[in-house]
């Protein structure tokens, strides 16, 4: 083959990222809901009658789909005007607060909790929904201002000579050009707070429960097998009916937009209220966002003796009577060594993924699989791991790799969705110029499409990092005692009475959001223009 | 009637418009040529009511429009890059105008059809306009623009996106479109052959001031600035006359340095000013040749040969010209 589109057999390309998938997500899934649903060698499906016939799990099933719904519509409300300042608007320093707003994107929801719990906030529900418009801003921010930053000025111009007032103007032209974007937005940010497990846990104290948190107590603590596989299969057949429904309405909506380059659409700040609007926006920013992680770091230093390094101290201690196995300052090198191979596996199955995805005909397919571990429960991952990864040749289940494995489950779809569109992006006539200019299939893979998909392949790794630093859900049932992770250890010591431990934990978030921090930072810098959503 | 007074626009230093005065009467097509970066755009904005002015005033029929928004000054705008709304159908953009403005949805539907027709697309009402080519949807851009019946219609650029002979043909098509349906119309290109076709006036903008307005016969025969005769492809030089003046590529004769004339025009009744040079370029230009001669002190002169071949490159040669050609220009 000699045709220069196709530098590497596509069939490798689906290979890869197919079989990982197979051997680490579907067989392992596959297994535990064989362990609820095939007893005894034979199939039984009353455990889903007996879950839909209680009455608490009803009510667990309902509080998960409408607290999903409420922040849903709350993360919208609040993001959408900050999606339009920072698409619209030229101001000094918008590249950086446009970086900044992912952070708590990507921050360990275990984090963000104890943010809020330090910031004085009570478990209640509206510290869930807080914590969830905390998280999903960004989501919002970027999917919508990314594409209302290319829309055509001029669209609602022409609405606006031709009659229409600004509000007229907005709704029956901007929004409906904006409408995949909101969808998309909506879409992940239901699937988020849908399957959340460590704000619930943290936030919604003893009483409030998601499908998740519930599948996660039948398991570890009722150890009901039963129950749990019946949960795993309600959530899941909830969130592949999702993304199916979006995916039919997506496609029957796609428009040929005409899409400008950013540099066209945005302008600078003028009148008095456009001025008076940002500042709003980003004042409403600066304290859903900045403060909570503020406080973090305050509290993480106000010792009982003033201000001081104590909580920090107290990490590297392992103190009698802890539920801890290792001083938790191992928890970091633990972290940062399971997020550096995470990351390698993120980028090679995920990067041949995104080749796979733009070349292969079924490639969509292969991108909506690919995206199925987000909306698993991480539990469920996580114990399927521990049943199903016990005999050669994948006896994994006290290896240490078992970690960033799961790890790379929930970083590839981001990996995936970040490098696609540069993939996309590299028009066909650049490669074959290359080829006619004499380059082999092998040099023009190295020289045109590795060159304008690496910046993209620097961010996912920044992202894969941090997703691998911050996994909660499955880390908590498959890392192994004395190799625990931070987000792990910061659970365990806010489980634990006293001032100590609680700063204590405030000082590994601390450590935790910076080693985050400091991981996208450097990947954004490698940004160029703001192509890819997140 | 529109006027314009003293109209500025201003982004911080820079001035995009500088003080125009300039009006459209009732059923006049006014074009405002120009290059790139002259203004062009940021005139209709203003007008439009997108881009607040720094100064001066907008007036239509004496009324003045400053505290007007956008939507309420029922014009017309189309842009170069039509901005057809993506989600609505054919119908559906021409029909928008009419239904901000109220129109009931069945007499909205028919004076859509009316205007489709005037544009030549009846039929595609219910065709998609990612579908259309771009001719197509230049007409249905020029059709919402036409439905509400606007007092001004105005046109940023509105066949640049289209090749070259669509665009002539359709230069035909809109100035017997615009006269019958007696529409006041402004339009701005940086095409000369546009705006002179179009125009029953023509204003030349440089750098956010205008540097002259005229018939299109007043224009192309007495440029008043260095600017205007530079950019209508006048010789602007200081080699013919005292001061700066203007000579046109085709008023220059040419003689073989020997004293035979080589241009079949004849021999020029006047030989007053002779400059000597040598040939340094020539391009065939479909109906005549464009030869570049270089003069002594450097100074590079445009001559247009018609029907017959220029002399070889580097040939020495006579440049004459019939003073009563010369136009001097202010310096």
């Amino acid at each position: 083959m000699t045709d220069p589109a196709r530098p590497v057999g596509v069939a490798v390309l689906v290979a890869v990222p197919v079989a990982f998938l197979v051997a680490f997500f579907a067989y392992p899934v596959a297994t535990i809901l064989g362990r609820g649903l095939w007893p005894s060698g034979r199939l039984d499906l009353s455990p889903l009658g007996d879950v839909i016939g209680d009455a608490a799990l009803r009510d667990v099933a309902w509080f998960t789909v409408w607290q999903a719904t409420l922040s849903t519509v709350l993360a919208l409300a609040v993001g959408l005007p900050g999606a339009f300042v920072l698409a619209r608007y030229r101001f000094p320093g918008r590249s950086l607060v446009r970086a900044l707003i992912v952070v708590p994107f990507v921050l360990p929801t275990i984090v963000v909790a104890s943010a809020f719990l330090a910031l004085g906030v009570e478990p209640s529900l509206g510290a869930i929904l807080l914590a969830h418009v905390f998280f999903n801003y960004a989501v919002v921010v970027r999917t919508v201002g990314g594409l209302w930053a290319h829309l055509d000025p001029h669209q609602e111009q022409a609405a606006r000579v031709l009659g229409a007032s600004r509000v007229r103007a907005f709704t029956q032209v901007t929004l409906p050009a904006l409408r995949p974007a909101i969808l998309a937005a909506a879409s992940i940010t239901f699937l988020f707070t849908f399957t959340s497990f460590g704000v619930i846990l943290v936030l919604g104290g003893p009483t409030r429960a998601t499908l998740e948190t519930e599948i996660y107590r039948q398991t570890a603590q009722l150890l009901d097998l039963r129950t749990a596989a019946a949960l795993s299969i309600l959530q899941l057949s909830a969130v592949v009916g999702l993304l199916v429904v979006v995916g039919r309405f997506q496609d029957r909506r796609a428009v040929a937009l005409g899409l400008r380059a950013t540099a066209v659409t945005a302008r600078s700040v003028r009148s008095l209220a456009e001025r008076a609007w940002l500042g709003a926006n980003l004042a409403l920013m600066l304290t859903l966002l900045g403060v909570p992680m503020a406080v973090l770091v305050a509290r993480s230093f106000a010792t009982a003796n003033g201000p001081g390094f104590g909580f920090y101290r107290a990490l590297g201690e392992l103190r009698s009577g802890s539920v801890l196995f290792v001083p938790p300052v191992d928890a970091v090198v633990n972290s940062v060594l399971f997020a550096m191979v995470a990351t390698a596996i993120s980028l090679v199955v995920g990067g041949l993924a995104a080749f796979a995805v733009v070349r292969h005909h079924r490639g969509r397919m292969l991108e909506a699989a690919l995206a199925l571990p987000l909306g698993v429960s991480a539990v469920t991952v996580g114990f399927g791991f521990l049943i199903a990864l016990d005999k050669p040749p994948l006896d994994l289940r006290t290896s240490w790799i078992i970690v960033p494995i799961a790890h790379s489950l929930i970083a590839i779809p981001f990996v995936v969705w970040l490098v696609t569109p540069l993939v996309r992006s590299i028009d066909p006539r650049l490669r074959e110029t290359a080829a006619v200019l004499g380059a082999s299939p092998h040099r023009v893979w190295r020289e045109v499409d590795l060159p304008i998909v690496g910046r993209a392949f620097a961010i996912a790794a920044g992202f894969a990092f941090a997703i691998s630093l911050g996994e909660f859900g499955a880390t908590l049932f498959i890392a192994r005692p004395d190799r625990p992770t931070l987000p792990v250890v910061i659970y365990r010591l806010l489980g634990q009475p006293g001032a100590l431990n609680f700063g204590a934990a405030m000082a590994a978030s601390t450590i935790l959001m910076a080693l985050t921090v400091v991981a996208i930072l450097t990947a954004e810098r490698a940004r160029v223009g703001d192509i890819g959503t997140f | 009637m529109l006027t314009i007074e003293d109209l500025t626009v201003r982004y911080g230093e820079h001035s995009a418009l500088d003080g125009i005065d300039l009006d459209v009467g009732d059923d006049e097509i006014v074009c405002v040529l120009g290059p790139s970066g002259s203004g062009k755009s940021t005139l209709l904005r203003a007008i439009a009511g997108l881009e607040p002015p720094t100064g001066g005033r907008i007036l239509r029929d004496g009324t003045d429009l400053t505290g007007v928004p956008t939507h309420h000054r029922e014009l017309g705008l189309m842009f170069q890059d039509h901005s057809l709304f993506p989600h609505r159908d054919v119908v559906g953009n021409v029909v928008f105008g009419l239904q901000m403005r109220g129109v009931s949805r069945s007499e909205a539907r028919a004076r859509a059809s009316t205007t489709l027709e005037l544009v030549g697309l009846a039929g595609y009402e219910l065709r998609a306009v990612h579908e259309l080519s771009g001719g197509e949807q230049q007409r249905v851009a020029l059709a919402r623009a036409l439905a509400p019946a606007p007092s001004l219609l105005m046109l940023d650029e509105p066949l640049g996106a289209l090749d070259r002979s669509l665009r002539e043909h359709l230069v035909d098509e809109l100035g017997v479109l615009f006269r019958t349906l007696g529409l006041a119309v402004l339009l701005v290109t940086h095409d000369h052959d546009e705006a002179f076709a179009l125009g029953d006036r023509v204003a030349i903008l440089h750098a956010g001031r205008i540097e002259q307005v005229g018939s299109p016969v007043e224009l192309w025969t007495r440029p008043a600035t260095a600017f205007v005769a530079d950019f209508l492809g006048w010789n602007v030089t200081r080699a013919l006359a005292p001061g700066l003046s203007a000579v046109r590529p085709d008023a220059l004769r040419l003689e073989a340095a020997t004293g035979r004339p080589v241009s079949g025009m004849g021999a020029p009744a006047i030989r007053a000013p002779v400059m000597r040079g040598m040939i340094t370029r020539q391009t065939f230009r479909r109906d005549h040749w464009r030869i570049q001669v270089e003069l002594a002190d450097g100074t590079a002169l445009g001559v247009e040969l018609r029907d017959t071949r220029p002399p070889e490159l580097g040939t020495a040669v006579e440049v004459t010209v019939d003073p009563a050609d010369v136009i001097a220009l202010p310096d």
